[in-house]
């Protein structure tokens, strides 16, 4: 059984779907934690963590994330060998600059030099997971932040009344009510998150905006069982439809979501649960 | 070549004027800082006109997806679903494939395929769409308050919507739209880079980004100067938008006032 | 555990010393999207000219080889920042390039470009001309002065020409062949331009060794006619 649809090319992109899917799901906790340590040190009392935090919100929220991706990841996986080659190999005495060449020892290298190939994709699929969790935790920082700020002010007063320090009330008050004011916003940013995953693409990962370029691409007779002409606008319309399809159950998860975080929150909704409920 | 001959040169390069030859060789700074500056022009252009005429779309939008009849509330919601539900990636294709497919049964639709308008329209679709959704939002979250007042006032339909309705509709959603024009700003980047063609080499920012990249073999100069643009821009955005935030808010007690800083309803 | 690490690194050291330049495995850099000289196959593999030329070049140099695919914007980043080892992706020797990186030999002779338009009559100085960012062929268009439109991928260069966008589309001669086989309506220009020199191998300028290893075996099939068989079968350029 072989056809068109069933190439070994055609496998790779079905298979790429299921890497952007994988890079969503990695890479919103790891944003998250990201965006949660942005706020905690954003808020933090001590002044060169503030600005640490604050810095990284502004600066990395204001560039545009193509940009980033740009070069990000040629940096990312440089700075990491040059670490790598410090610690491997103090002795060595050659620069590691030659004027463009970027040089590090061979047991510096990411992976090392003789790694099969797939340990090579897995190294550059977890470069692009970092780099998008580092975009997105600028944001979700920002959105976290707000959270924080938008917890009655009442239950903070109430926590130092039963003598709660200023760590126990953000642990123990602060962090269990934010959620419900930050998640409209982190389910937006979620949304933001689905739609940047086309650009995945220049972080030299294969996603599906490769394979259905590549498919999509006109087919002379000499090289394919199957040519065809410039078919780019029927891989353009599936990549479309799994982005609505994406879309439409993750507007139905965080619906649900919200619906189970307000359960018993000092808010309006939570109000509202509790009336229809008694 | 002096620094000031090459901003004579280059600064107006991306809309048509001065030297035709972009800088081949001994790439300087100075040249790069004015072309990807001069880029910007489009960055700027293309936001600022989608941005004002998505306004009023998103009003409307708003208005269409809160409303009790069907006829308008479902078209609103598909628009809006169909535009925040995909990415503008592919909007962009699509939209340069059927202006190109229009332009050949109707000469009417030739300047389409040009970036100038085409991809305008395709950002002003997605920026109305997002908006729509934050205006959405804002309208469902009026206090019931305000709108009792306005029927105690005696006031209905236009004036209502005009008086009491709309102003506090864009005060709710004014942080959030902040938001979204930020992102809207950056989303210009992607004109050039899918689907629209450059014409005789005058692109946006990240057009001669790129440009610079490529003939340097350097990503980690022409890169950080463009981000440090967008940086500035995202400043002034978010300048601008505060004070037209205050303005909006500027009835309010100091205290109130406060209260609508951090609201992180919906951001895009 | 700490010492099966140990001893894993100490394999790979030794396996790496057993190479004279440290290069136990050999990536091969390729763009993948250039048909006839490297393209995807139907089985999801770099195929191509290139491939085969790639692979009995590292056979001839005894070297083990594997194959990497990556974006033509930054390929010459990844190879000097030590993500592969050789760009053979159909690039022409220039001498901004060389600046960069080091070229084998050339093993294929400078080949003209070659146009492409839905009127063979066309003058192509008063027209509109596509051609794909980044590459030479739009280098050469502008510095000519006459107008020229530019698109993120070869594809949009050719459906602008069929859509009417543009009036030719300047670019390689063997991919062009390949958009004409798909499209009757349109027809290769008698002008052709030299542009760009022949197309080598790139390598970091550091890696003398390995250059001399495939020189060494580039040299040999120019010799004994492999080369230009190789050439004639995926009608790429011509014979040397």
């Amino acid at each position: 059984m072989s056809c068109y649809l069933t190439t070994g090319k055609h496998m790779n992109f079905y298979v790429s779907f299921g890497t952007v899917l994988l890079l969503l799901a990695i890479t919103a906790p790891l944003a998250l934690s990201f965006g949660f340590g942005g706020a905690m040190a954003a808020r933090s009392r001590i002044a060169p963590l503030s600005w640490f935090g604050k810095g990284y919100i502004a600066i990395v929220r204001g560039v545009p994330d193509i940009a980033f991706f740009l070069f990000f990841v040629i940096a990312l996986d440089q700075a990491f060998e040059y670490i790598r080659h410090h610690v491997k190999c103090p002795d060595w005495t050659d620069p590691i600059r030659q004027g463009t060449d970027f040089i590090v020892c061979a047991e510096a290298k990411l992976p090392l030099g003789n790694a099969p190939q797939w340990v090579h994709e897995a190294y550059g699929f977890s470069l692009a997971v970092l780099t998008f969790a580092i975009v997105f935790g600028a944001f979700a920082a920002n959105v976290l932040f707000g959270a924080m700020r938008a917890v009655p002010k009442a239950q903070l007063e109430t926590a130092e009344a039963y003598g709660m320090t200023r760590r126990q009330t953000f642990w123990r008050i602060v962090v269990p009510q934010m959620w419900v004011y930050a998640l409209p916003g982190l389910g937006n940013l979620w949304m933001v998150l689905t739609k940047a995953t086309p650009l995945l693409f220049l972080l030299g990962v294969e996603d599906i905006v490769y394979w259905a370029r590549e498919l999509g691409g006109i087919k002379g007779e000499r090289f394919t069982d199957y040519p065809h002409g410039d078919w780019r606008m029927w891989y353009f319309l599936v990549l479309l439809v799994f982005y609505l399809g994406l879309t439409r159950v993750s507007e139905v998860v965080l619906a649900r979501l919200m619906r189970r975080l307000t359960r018993g929150q000092a808010t309006a909704g939570g109000e509202a649960q509790r009336k229809a409920a008694a | 070549m002096s620094c000031l001959e090459t901003i004579a040169d280059y600064a107006f390069r991306s809309i048509g004027y001065g030297e035709r030859l972009l800088p081949r060789g001994d790439y300087t700074l100075c040249q790069q800082f004015t072309l990807i500056g001069s880029g910007m022009i489009w960055n700027v252009y293309f936001g600022i006109v989608a941005l004002i005429s998505g306004f009023g779309l998103a009003t409307a939008l708003a208005v269409g997806k809160a409303s009790q009849n069907r006829w308008l509330r479902k078209p609103a919601e598909w628009f809006i679903f169909l535009f925040r539900g995909s990415p503008l990636f592919i909007q962009f294709f699509f939209g340069y494939f059927f202006f190109l497919s229009l332009k050949t049964h109707y000469p009417f639709f030739d300047p389409f395929t040009s970036a100038w308008l085409g991809a305008l329209i395709v950002l002003f679709l997605n920026t109305a769409a997002y908006s729509g959704e934050i205006f959405y939002g804002a309208l469902q979250s009026i206090p019931k308050g305000d709108t009792e007042a306005a029927d105690a006032y005696g006031l209905s339909g236009w004036p209502r919507f005009r008086r009491v309705v709309w102003p506090t509709m864009l005060r709710l959603a004014w942080p959030a739209y902040t938001n979204e024009a930020i992102f809207l700003f950056h989303s210009t980047t992607l004109v050039f880079f899918s689907g629209f063609p450059a014409w005789q080499q005058r692109g946006d920012a990240l057009y001669y980004a790129n440009y610079f990249a490529d003939k340097t073999f350097n990503p980690f100069i022409p890169y950080p100067i463009l981000a440090m643009y967008f940086i500035l821009v995202t400043l002034v955005i978010i300048w601008t938008m505060g004070r037209i935030g205050r303005r909006l808010n500027r009835h309010l007690p100091q205290e109130a006032r406060r209260k609508f800083r951090f609201r992180p309803q919906v951001i895009r | 555990m700490k010492n099966l690490i140990l001893t894993t690194a100490a394999v790979a050291l030794t396996a790496g010393m057993a190479m004279a330049d440290g290069h136990s495995v050999v990536r091969m850099g390729t763009e993948g999207a250039y048909a006839p000289w490297n393209f995807i196959n139907d089985a999801g593999e770099v195929d191509g000219f290139e491939r085969e030329l790639g692979d009995e070049l590292c056979a001839r140099a005894e070297l083990t080889c594997e194959w990497v695919t990556n974006e033509w914007d930054s390929i010459i980043p990844n190879l000097t920042s030590g993500n592969y080892d050789t760009i053979i992706a159909g690039m022409s020797i220039t001498d901004e390039r060389d600046e960069v990186i080091d070229f084998t030999q050339a093993y294929t002779p400078p080949d003209p470009s070659s146009y492409l338009a839905m009127d063979g009559s066309l003058d192509v100085e008063g027209g509109v001309i596509a051609a794909q960012t980044g590459t030479i062929q739009a280098a050469f268009i502008a510095e000519a002065g006459w107008t020229l439109v530019e698109f993120a991928t070869p594809e949009e260069t050719v459906a602008a020409v069929v859509a009417g966008e543009a009036d030719a589309v300047l670019a390689d001669k063997s991919f062009l062949m390949t958009a004409m086989e798909t499209n009757g309506d349109l027809v290769m220009l008698e002008r052709e331009e030299m542009i760009g020199g022949g197309v080598g191998m790139g390598l970091r300028e550091s890696d003398g060794e390995l250059r001399a290893a495939f020189d060494a075996a580039i040299t040999s099939m120019k010799e004994d006619g492999t080369l230009n068989a190789m050439i004639e079968k995926w009608e790429v350029a011509s014979t040397w």
